[in-house]
């Protein structure tokens, strides 16, 4: 890790703070997306920077996103490295063939005549009030789709330093900022650094159990882990940071230690990106080593609801995670 | 965009070509076209022949009888201008300056093809010559050649991009957005639409309430003209008051180019849709013929110095195509290496 000299940012300053020195250092990229300008951006991401960089730079766009999203295709093509600004991950559904049909698919389709340097930023999850069409978490239908990366940090040093690498990247990347981490705030070095894809980190060390989350459930997972702790169990927490490309090594190699997985995410579990890291333990040489079946918890099978108790009752919690991974430590002893 | 300049524009016929046109472009521009368009039909007939002889894996889009949209169109640009293709781009592709013995490949999947045959005569791309790639997703490549152009105007190029696509794309939210998007930023992008009647089965006169697509143009503030896409000069000069009118910073504009397809869709089309008569009629307003005719009409070439055009490209294609065929075959391996750049 960088020094960080004690300094702290919140989340959302850090991916702003990846984008300005970006900017900073390279000419092609520039930012676009709604109210990005003056506005700030929905969340604020982009407060100040139409004043450092201009409007052909910090480019807002009309209310059009599977329109806007092609263009940064197109500019990408063209060798810019445009960062898309989702103003809601639902909203992404608008720009899916842009993004799935057209940047992922250009390098392989074209015979690897073209890469799409391009970045789709997107506040994902539930937590706000915003009910079911601003709440979503879509990263299982990306990782499913061959050349598109996603990434999904839990913490502010990790979103400037995985925000640097995506820009950096010559794919399209889409980087998921949970609304809920935005406020948080984490020791984040002034200078620009990256943090390579593919590297998961272990949040904690712990012996009796693997806790895998990313996102906004890493953070709560941790806060788990110090409540488990005091009953006695110690959970082990990676955060895989990037889902795809994924660090299996790692995940596979805390799991063989512990001989338990839960995997903790806030997607609906059918079909999310769980199933995934399940197979992955399960495929590998971690198999002989569980001590109990793999666990998964994650969002209900229900579009995120607007009331604050149904809201909260429909994506894992800290007290949801306690409990599962308790049940889990116990099993089979 | 509301200038003068816009309305004198808008208010141009420029589907009307004076006869003398002809007469006062260079020769080899005119030889140019012809070729272009004759390699174009000689290209198609011979990729017929070699589907029916089961040498083809997959499906084709032909586009026999478009051959004076994209050739006129092309040929009113500058050699490092740019464009942007559909899936029925085979016209497109030649007079952008394609090697037809790669281009044959890649419709053949062969590994020495533009795409090394992963993707097929539906995703061409020659970005040497200037031809960014083609998407099989009606509309698609509307917003990535406004993207391209956006790059273009970010870099201060004065290069142009050409953004083709069909009657069927008009339909689409990506054609509306993308129009939008470039007008209000004025970029150096001409939308032309081969509008060949159909989209798969279903007429233009039914997709829509209107009877020319270029008035889509006027929801977004830019020039539109509907021109006589069968008459390869009547396209070029219009294209060609577009590209220099998006040249000269003043923003996009769209040309409809009316033409028409005479074989089907693809090849699982049996012409339900639509009359022998009307397929025949169409066929009569062949535009190599026509072009033929004005040249020969116009004193600037002779039957024999046409014929011989005609002739330098069917042997052109009839060599790609046996040099093609016998092209190696991709492998399968490491085929998850190429999916992301370095």
């Amino acid at each position: 890790m960088t020094e960080t000299g004690g300094r702290e940012v919140t989340f959302l300053e850090a991916v702003r703070e990846a984008m300005v020195q970006e900017m900073r250092r390279d000419p092609t990229v520039f930012l676009m997306g709604e109210d990005i300008g003056i506005y700030g951006g929905a969340f604020g991401v982009s407060k100040g920077m139409l004043d450092e960089f201009g409007p052909e730079r910090v480019r807002e766009t009309p209310i059009s996103e599977a329109g806007f999203t092609g263009v940064a295709t197109g500019a990408a093509l063209m060798g810019m490295r445009p960062i898309v600004e989702i103003m809601f991950l639902d909203f992404i559904t608008l720009a899916m063939d842009a993004l799935v049909n057209q940047a992922a698919k250009m390098r392989f389709m074209f015979g690897g005549n073209a890469s799409i340097p391009l970045v789709c930023r997107a506040p994902s999850g539930s937590g706000t009030g915003a009910a079911a069409q601003h709440s979503q978490s879509l990263e299982a239908w990306f990782i499913n789709a061959p050349g598109i990366k996603v990434v999904a940090p839990s913490s502010a040093y990790d979103a400037k330093g995985l925000l640097t690498t995506a820009i950096r990247d010559n794919n399209p990347v889409l980087f998921i900022e949970h609304k809920l981490l935005y406020r948080t705030k984490g020791a984040v070095p002034e200078n620009s650094y990256t943090i390579p894809f593919g590297k998961a980190e272990v949040r904690r060390q712990g012996k009796d159990i693997t806790i895998i989350a990313y996102s906004i459930m890493a953070q709560r997972a941790l806060e788990a882990a110090t409540r488990l702790a005091e009953e006695g169990i110690e959970a082990e927490v990676v955060d895989p940071r990037t889902l795809k490309p994924l660090d299996v090594e790692t995940i596979v190699g805390s799991v063989a230690k512990t001989g338990r997985a839960l995997i903790v995410h806030e997607a609906p579990v059918t079909g999310g990106f769980g199933g995934e890291l399940t197979s992955a333990i399960v495929e590998s040489h971690a198999f002989d080593y569980l001590d109990a079946p793999v666990r998964r918890l994650g969002g209900r099978n229900i579009p995120i609801p607007y009331n604050r108790t149904l809201e909260r009752a429909s994506v894992p919690q800290v007290e949801d995670i306690v409990e599962t991974a308790r049940a889990l430590a116990r099993e089979g002893k | 965009m509301s200038s003068p300049d816009v309305q004198e524009l808008l208010d141009t016929n420029s589907a009307v070509v004076p006869e003398s046109l002809a007469l006062t472009l260079p020769r080899e521009k005119l030889e140019w076209m012809l070729g272009k368009m004759c390699e174009t039909r000689y290209f198609e007939e011979k990729a017929e022949e070699l589907y029916t002889r089961g040498l083809v894996h997959g499906t084709m889009h032909l586009s026999i009888g478009m051959e004076a949209s994209p050739i006129g169109s092309i040929a009113a640009l500058e050699p490092d201008d740019l464009i942007v293709n559909h899936h029925r781009g085979h016209g497109h592709t030649i007079a952008k300056g394609a090697d037809i013995t790669t281009m044959m490949g890649e419709f053949l999947g062969k590994e020495p093809g533009y795409c090394r045959g992963r993707g097929g005569s539906m995703h061409i791309v020659d970005i040497a010559h200037g031809n960014m790639g083609a998407t099989g997703v009606v509309g698609s490549g509307i917003p990535i050649a406004v993207g391209v152009a956006l790059a273009l105007q970010m870099k201060h190029s004065a290069q142009v991009v050409l953004c083709f696509f069909g009657d069927g794309a008009t339909n689409e939210g990506a054609f509306h957005e993308s129009l939008n998007l470039a007008s209000i930023w004025a970029l150096p992008v001409v939308f032309i639409c081969d509008n060949n009647h159909y989209g798969m089965s279903m007429s233009y006169r039914h997709s829509m309430n209107i009877s020319k697509i270029s008035v889509r143009a006027g929801a977004y503030g830019i020039p539109g003209f509907t021109v006589d896409g069968n008459n390869v000069l009547a396209v070029y000069q219009t294209v060609k008051e577009c590209v220099d009118w998006a040249r000269a910073g003043k923003g996009p504009s769209l040309v409809e180019n009316l033409t028409y397809r005479w074989r089907g869709h693809s090849k699982s089309d049996r012409n339900l849709y639509r009359t022998p008569q009307e397929i025949q009629e169409w066929m009569q307003r062949c535009p190599i013929k026509r072009f033929k005719q004005l040249l020969r009409d116009s004193q600037i070439m002779s039957e024999q110095e046409t014929e011989t055009i005609d002739q330098r490209a069917k042997e052109t294609i009839d060599r790609a195509a046996e040099l093609a065929v016998q092209m190696p075959e991709p492998t399968p391996e490491n085929m998850e290496d190429e999916v992301y750049a370095p």
